[in-house]
């Protein structure tokens, strides 16, 4: 079976995962929900997966009102989250207010979200950002919503760990602040890589390539994962089974 | 007797302090045109701790002086370009925050007390715009900075809620940011989908999800009074219409074509 390139961030996502007890996923992140939900089906009968997606009332438990995520994450019993980041640069600050001077940005993005305490307190936050471009991986964000890394005396229990793009995966090492490319996607090079980010990075002579999800996994991805996926993000489910229907005639016609 | 739309909305004077929930809480859409027919302008918005819809459209209208919130958005419906242009503009002042941080000011004032320190924020350029937000150095274990957040009490907050009864107890579930809004807040104004005749008290069951009459300044019905945006428990968000909205008010005179239209019953 060939996997889509969706799939393989999928694949990528649920094993930063590993180990988690309970993540968290923004209310418009198919692909982080569907990562975690990779994960809990892997987990299936070894551990319990708690997966907590906000603003949806079916696959969300808390029963104290928005700030609970936050008091949760504070108590340390949120393991993992995921942010995006209009700007992301190399020592992985992070922003989601606005491109240009402050506070009359050029462009104006929603706003900081809960990212200024999740980046502190949760130990395993994902960056997630399909755009690999120079315009989003910057040498410096124009706005700190969240930063990357804190002086030694900040209470700081949590972090990145690691950027994945539509291109590559980057782990991130918060003693040197600063990211390294651990695998290249199926399709893409280093050059196009370096070409894309905007800031500098360390690599292998010859980079790795991302893992290709094996035909189990594919299987339970494209079967309880997709129809549990479905019901919050219909339009992602359905336009996945598209693509997958596109491939298989395909693949009969070749 | 609940008390209709506009006496709520006189309630509310120039220069106050609006808080008003995140999207998917119970936003009082109902509320939204009678406060800008009634025109009482230069508000300070607190979103809890996001604002969208709403504040888009009291922003479009002009009666906002400054928004504080962690973002402003129309969620699948993409920016809200009303609040975007403001900011663009300098016509309205921002004060970016961070979700708990929203949600320590009201807790603050929900006991009464100054300040409340939450983690995070330091080294971020929220904090260095806020200079109100202060580090302090943990006095019980010092070399531990740690940030102050003032007090927030609203003068005044606004949201929709399945049920009231009687007696003016309102139902909220378990979304508990209401009750910290109403906490905080001077008079709280709540509009609900329908009035019961029993008391929420008096069953254990919605006694435990009820925010008491204490707390209520005023109810008034307002079936599908959340509309667009879906009301937990009750109906789903109408995302067509926010999209129609979003696309509509990306120019001043869009949207107030789309407000000029006539509500849908």
């Amino acid at each position: 079976m060939t996997a889509l390139p969706r799939e393989i961030l999928i694949c990528t996502i649920a094993r930063l995962l590993d180990g988690v007890r309970h993540v968290a996923v923004g209310a418009s992140s198919p692909m982080p929900a569907a990562g975690a939900m990779l994960r809990r089906a892997l987990d299936d009968g070894a551990r319990p997966v708690r997966l907590s997606i906000l603003g949806s009332v079916e696959h969300n438990f808390f029963t104290n009102g928005s700030a609970e995520l936050f008091d949760s994450a504070g108590q340390g019993r949120l393991d993992a989250f995921f942010l995006g980041g209009g700007q992301i640069d190399g020592r992985a600050n992070v922003n989601l207010v606005g491109v240009g001077d402050y506070p009359q940005a050029k462009v104006r993005w929603p706003g900081s979200f809960g990212s200024a305490y999740l980046y502190f307190t949760v130990p395993r936050v994902i960056l997630f950002r399909e755009e690999h471009s120079p315009r989003v991986l910057v040498d410096k964000v124009d706005f700190i919503s969240a930063p990357g890394v804190s002086e030694p005396d900040v209470h700081r229990p949590g972090g990145p760990v690691a950027l994945l793009t539509s291109k590559a995966l980057f782990g991130f090492d918060r003693a040197r602040a600063g990211f390294a490319l651990e695998s290249i996607h199926p399709g893409h090079d280093l050059d196009e890589i370096r070409a894309a980010t905007g800031f500098a990075f360390d690599h292998a002579a010859a980079p790795a390539t991302t893992p290709v999800p094996d035909a189990a996994t594919l299987s339970l991805l494209r079967g309880r994962v997709l129809d549990e996926l479905a019901e919050t993000y219909p339009a992602f489910a359905a336009q996945w089974r598209g693509d997958l229907a596109a491939m298989t005639s395909e693949g009969a016609t070749a | 007797m609940p008390d209709d739309l506009r006496a709520l909305a006189s309630r509310v004077r120039p220069g106050m302090s609006l808080a008003l929930p995140v999207d998917y809480a119970g936003v009082s859409m109902a509320m939204t045109r009678p406060l800008i027919d009634h025109g009482a302008g230069d508000l300070h918005l607190t979103c809890v701790p996001t604002g969208g819809l709403q504040v888009d459209m009291l922003i479009g209208a002009g009666l906002v002086r400054r928004v504080e919130t962690s973002a402003v958005s129309l969620g699948e419906a993409g920016g809200a370009p009303r609040f975007n242009q403001a900011v663009r503009d300098g016509s309205i002042q921002i004060l970016d925050a961070t979700c708990p941080a929203i949600h320590a000011g009201l807790m603050a004032a929900q006991k009464g007390v100054p300040f409340m320190p939450m983690r995070g924020l330091i080294g971020s350029d929220i904090l260095a715009n806020r200079p109100e937000w202060q580090v302090i150095d943990n006095p019980l274990a010092s070399g531990d900075p740690i940030v102050l957040i003032p007090a927030i009490r609203p003068d005044v907050a606004i949201f929709h809620a399945p049920m009231a009864d009687r007696e003016g107890n309102v139902w909220i579930g378990r979304r508990r940011e209401l009750a910290a809004m109403a906490y905080a807040a001077t008079q709280t104004l709540v509009t609900v989908e329908r009035i019961v005749d029993r008391s929420l008290l008096a069953d254990e069951l919605t006694a435990a999800g009820t925010l008491p009459a204490l707390y209520v300044a005023a109810v008034a019905l307002a079936p599908r009074g959340a509309w667009p945006y879906g009301l937990w428990g009750e109906y789903a968000a109408d995302t067509a219409e926010l999209m129609r909205y979003a696309a509509a008010a990306r120019t001043a005179q869009g949207f107030a074509d789309y407000m000029a239209q006539k509500v849908p019953a």
